[in-house]
C-alpha cells in the first residue's frame, strides 16, 4: 500500500490534542520538520516522550504544545540547557510542566517492554540513588530463579512515533544507518508510526539490502518525503550537524523575546519545511552536506 | 621561547592528562563527551593505543577523526568497529558487565562519591533544573572502575548531594555491596587541584596535589572536612610533548581545553 503523504497530512491524521508522542533520534535523525508542523497545527496537551528531549522538544514546550515530559536527559547536547524547559520546571515558574524522569536505561526498558508485548521490563539499576525515590513508576521484583532484587519499569506505548530515516519505500520499510538510537524500540512500542525519509526509494532497492531495514512497513501508517527534515540535527551520509546553530541557540532561547521571534520567523512564519529551508543562510546546506564515504557492496547471494 | 609556550598547563589540561594516566591499554571504556573524551584520545595517542572506546550513542570501538561536538557525533560512526542501538549498549555492553572504565562529572559530588546531575534544591521545586541522569546512573552502578572528573569548589564538593543521580560507595549509610551494585564504584576524583582516592570505607581522601597546591587550599575548596592520606603524592603534570599534542592535535579548536 502506498502511504506517501505530506507532513501536514501525516500530523493532522495522527497527532491529536492530548496524544502521547515520540519524535525520536539520539542527536542523529531528529525530525525537526515534524515538531514544527505540530506547533503550526496548534496541537496542545501533548505528553512528549524521549530519552533526550532537545531543541525541538524545547520549541514544542515554548509554543505551549506540551503538558508533560517523559525523559532521561534534557539539554542542548554539547552546549548547555534547554531554556523553555528550565523556565517551566524551576521553582519560580507559574506554569509548571509535569516531569516524569528516568535514566536512559530505564526509559529504554519501558520501550523494550512495550515493543516486546510485555507489561514490564526488569533491569539491574537504581540501587541506592534518588531516581526511583521520586518516580513511583519504578518498582522492583524478586527474581524467581536467583532471589536477586531487580528494578522494574512499566511498558510505555506512545500514541504516535515519528521516525526519521535515510531512505524508505512508499510502504514504510525504513532503512537507517549510523547511530540507531532507540528508533526500532520506539516504533514497535507505538500505536501509530510515521516514517519520514530523506529519500523515497523503490521496494526493489530495499529488498536488495534487507539487513539495513530497521522499521518494517507493516507497523507504519504514514510515509513522508522530507529532505533536510532534521536540520540542525544530522543525517549520516547526507549532512552534518549544524553545530553553529546549536551554539547560537543558547543565546536565542535564553530570553523569551528572542525565542518567540525565532519561532515567529522559522515556524509560524513559514508554510512548510521548504519555507524553513529557504530562510536559512545561503550556502549553509552546501557547507553541511556530507563528504562521501561509501561502503563497498555486500553479497547477499546463496 | 618555544619551551615557554609549552609550560604552565591549564586546569583542563592537567585534568585531561591526569585522567589519561588512569587508562590502560586495552581497557574497554565508556566515553563521555568533553574532558573524558580528550583524556581517552590522549591515552590512545600515547601509552594506550589499544584503548577500546564505547559511546552511549551506539558507537563501539570508535576512533573519531575529529573531536566530537556531542556524544552522538557522526565522526563516531565513520570507521567504527560496530554501531548498535542504545538498547544493546545498555543491556549487552554495560549491564552484561563488559565496561572496565566509566567517566562521570556532575554539579555536585559528596565524600562517598555520590554524584548529582538532576536538580539543585528540592526535587519538586528546584532552584536549578539540571539535565538529569542520561546514562550516568547505570554507568555508576555497572562500570568496574569509575573515574570522576570535576573542578573543586565548596559549591560542587558538598557535604550532602541535593539529589543522588549516580550512586558512589555509600548511600544513606548503606554500602554498594548491601545495595547490590555490581560495579566497583568510583576509584578516583580527578580535580583541578589534585586527586582524591577512596579508602576502605569508601570515603574520599586527598591523595595527590599539583605542584604549588597545599592541602589547606584543597580543604578551602571542599564542603566537608577532607581527610588527607598519610603520604601525599605529587600529581604528575603534562610535559611539553603532551601539551603540544593536546593543543595542536587533539583539541586545536580548544573545544574543551
Amino acid at each position: 500500500m502506498n502511504k506517501l503523504c505530506s507532513m501536514r497530512e501525516a500530523i493532522a491524521a495522527s497527532v491529536k490534542h492530548g496524544s502521547s508522542l515520540v519524535i525520536d533520534g539520539f542527536t542523529h535523525l531528529i525530525c525537526f520538520a515534524a515538531g514544527h508542523e505540530i506547533i503550526r497545527q496548534g496541537i496542545k496537551d501533548l505528553t512528549a516522550i524521549r530519552l533526550t528531549p532537545d531543541l525541538v522538544y524545547d520549541q514544542l514546550i515554548e509554543a505551549g504544545a506540551v503538558r508533560k515530559l517523559v525523559f532521561s536527559w534534557a539539554g542542548n547536547p554539547g552546549v548547555g540547557s534547554l531554556h523553555a524547559l528550565r523556565r517551566r520546571s524551576e521553582a519560580s515558574s507559574s506554569e509548571r510542566l509535569e516531569l516524569e524522569e528516568y535514566s536512559h536505561f530505564g526509559l529504554l526498558s519501558r520501550l523494550l517492554a512495550a515493543s516486546a508485548g510485555l507489561p514490564f521490563w526488569p533491569l539491574s539499576n537504581y540501587q541506592g540513588g534518588d531516581i526511583a525515590r521520586v518516580n513511583p513508576s519504578i518498582k522492583s521484583v524478586r527474581c524467581p530463579y536467583t532471589g536477586k532484587e531487580l528494578a522494574t519499569v512499566p511498558a510505555l506505548h506512545p500514541d504516535v512515533a515519528i521516525i526519521h530515516c535515510q531512505r524508505a519505500d512508499p510502504e514504510g520499510n525504513a532503512q537507517v544507518w549510523g547511530l540507531l538510537g532507540s528508533q526500532k524500540e520506539v516504533a514497535f512500542a507505538a500505536r501509530k508510526v510515521i516514517v519520514v525519509a530523506e529519500e523515497i526509494v523503490s521496494t526493489e532497492l530495499i529488498r536488495k539490502d534487507p539487513n539495513r531495514t530497521l522499521v518494517p512497513g507493516i507497523i507504519v501508517s504514514h510515509v513522508v518525503h522530507e529532505p533536510w527534515g532534521c536540520h540542525p540535527s544530522f543525517v549520516q551520509g547526507f549532512h552534518d550537524r549544524d553545530n553553529d546553530f546549536y551554539v547560537k541557540w543558547e543565546d536565542i532561547s535564553r530570553q523569551p523575546e528572542t525565542y518567540r521571534a525565532w519561532l515567529e520567523e522559522f515556524v509560524y512564519g513559514v508554510k512548510d519545511r521548504q519555507g524553513y529551508l529557504s530562510r536559512l543562510e545561503t550556502g549553509l546546506l552546501d557547507k553541511l552536506r556530507a563528504k562521501a564515504r561509501v561502503c563497498a557492496g555486500v553479497d547477499y547471494g546463496y | 621561547m618555544a619551551t615557554e609556550t609549552w609550560a604552565n598547563p591549564t586546569a583542563s589540561e592537567r585534568m585531561a592528562h591526569r585522567a589519561a594516566r588512569e587508562l590502560r591499554d586495552g581497557d574497554v571504556t565508556f566515553v563521555g563527551i568533553g574532558l573524558p573524551n580528550l583524556a581517552c584520545n590522549l591515552a590512545r595517542a600515547t601509552h594506550a593505543p589499544g584503548l577500546f572506546m564505547i559511546y552511549e550513542s551506539g558507537a563501539v570501538g570508535a576512533i573519531p577523526e575529529r573531536l566530537p561536538v556531542s556524544i552522538g557525533d557522526p565522526s563516531l560512526v565513520t570507521d567504527s568497529l560496530s554501531v548498535v542501538g542504545q538498547a544493546d549498549i545498555f543491556q549487552c555492553m554495560l549491564q552484561r558487565g563488559l565496561i572496565e572504565v566509566g567517566f562521570l562529572g556532575g554539579a555536585q559530588v559528596d565524600r562517598w562519591g555520590n554524584i548529582n546531575t538532576t536538580v539543585i534544591g528540592d526535587y519538586a521545586h528546584p532552584k536549578v533544573r539540571l539535565p538529569g541522569s542520561g546514562g550516568a546512573c547505570e554507568i555508576a552502578i555497572h562500570a568496574r572502575r569509575l573515574l570522576i572528573i570535576m573542578r573543586m569548589s565548596k559549591r560542587t564538593f558538598v557535604e550532602t548531594c541535593d539529589f543522588v543521580t549516580s550512586p558512589g560507595h555509600r548511600v544513606n549509610g548503606k554500602s554498594r555491596e548491601e545495595l547490590g551494585m555490581p560495579g566497583g564504584g568510583p576509584t578516583r576524583i580527578i580535580t583541578d587541584l589534585g586527586v582524591l582516592d577512596f579508602d576502605a570505607t569508601g570515603e574520599a581522601v586527598l591523595a595527590e596535589v599539583y605542584p604549588g597546591v597545599t592541602p589547606e587550599q584543597v580543604q578551602q575548596s571542599c564542603g566537608w572536612p577532607l581527610r588527607v592520606a598519610p603520604t601525599l603524592r605529587a600529581a604528575t603534570e603534562p610535559d611539553a610533548s603532551v601539551l603540544r599534542l593536546l593543543r595542536e592535535k587533539l583539541d586545536p579548536k580548544r573545544l574543551y581545553l
